[in-house]
């Protein structure tokens, strides 16, 4: 049958939205788990399950909140399965917070990576997703199932968290560093 | 000069924002690695993938 091997022109408008948010993809993904290979591989796998559930994605609506939350659950899901081998819970990522100490030097990305990655996960989320990728309070809780005053609070508590951590670390430097 | 403290600028924002936003888009503007290739390929010919 020809239908079946010629996608629709509704399939190739989903295809152009998906490929077009695949950059972004990446950056949430890099930003929750810290890894460049891990987050590629979650990319590709949520675009394919994306791909597959098209028929549920409403044109017109929003693909980037739409595919962040297909990325972030599968995200969950990894981790559920590998904190079963490494029992390493969000408690573990708070104490971590608590432990951080004394590096020196100015603000690089790197250090902005690693403050990321000493965020409880909830937190880290929030604070991507807002403060990152630019999605609304609304659009994020969407994203992450929770209510928006969760959100919020998640939001304030990451800024605050990654404010003792970096000013911690560099604060001097970074005063002097231009933003841009 | 060097400005206001890092933890508030003069746009309100602190200092390190600045800096989560800047590391996200760094990855949004890398080029797709290689290994998306099989991807881009699957969603190509994706309905007989």
């Amino acid at each position: 049958m020809p239908d079946r091997v010629r996608p629709s022109p509704a399939d190739e408008g989903f295809r152009k939205e998906l490929l077009s948010v695949l950059p972004h993809l990446r950056a949430f993904a890099r930003g929750l788990s810290g890894r460049s290979d891990f987050a590629d591989d979650l990319v590709q796998e949520a675009a394919i399950k994306a791909w597959t559930a098209r028929e549920r994605y409403q044109a017109g609506t929003n693909m980037r909140a739409w595919t962040f939350a297909i990325l972030r659950n599968h995200y969950l899901s990894e981790l559920r399965r590998s904190r079963r081998q490494t029992d390493l819970d969000e408690g573990a990522a708070e104490r971590m917070l608590v432990m951080e100490a004394d590096q020196e030097g100015p603000l690089h990305l790197d250090d902005m990576e690693s403050a990321l990655q000493k965020l409880a996960p909830e937190r880290r989320e929030a604070v991507l997703l807002v403060g990152a990728s630019g999605f609304s309070y609304e659009e994020a809780a969407e994203i992450a199932g929770c209510p928006i005053g969760t959100m919020k609070s998640r939001v304030a508590r990451a800024r605050a968290d990654l404010a003792r951590i970096l000013d911690g670390e560099g604060s001097v430097e970074v005063k002097a560093r231009k933003a841009g | 000069m060097p400005g206001l403290p890092p933890e508030v600028r003069k746009d309100g924002e602190p200092g390190w924002a600045g800096g989560l936003r800047k590391l996200y888009n760094s990855v949004v503007e890398e080029p797709l690695p290689d290994s998306f290739k099989d991807l881009l390929k699957k969603l190509d010919d994706s309905d007989d993938a």
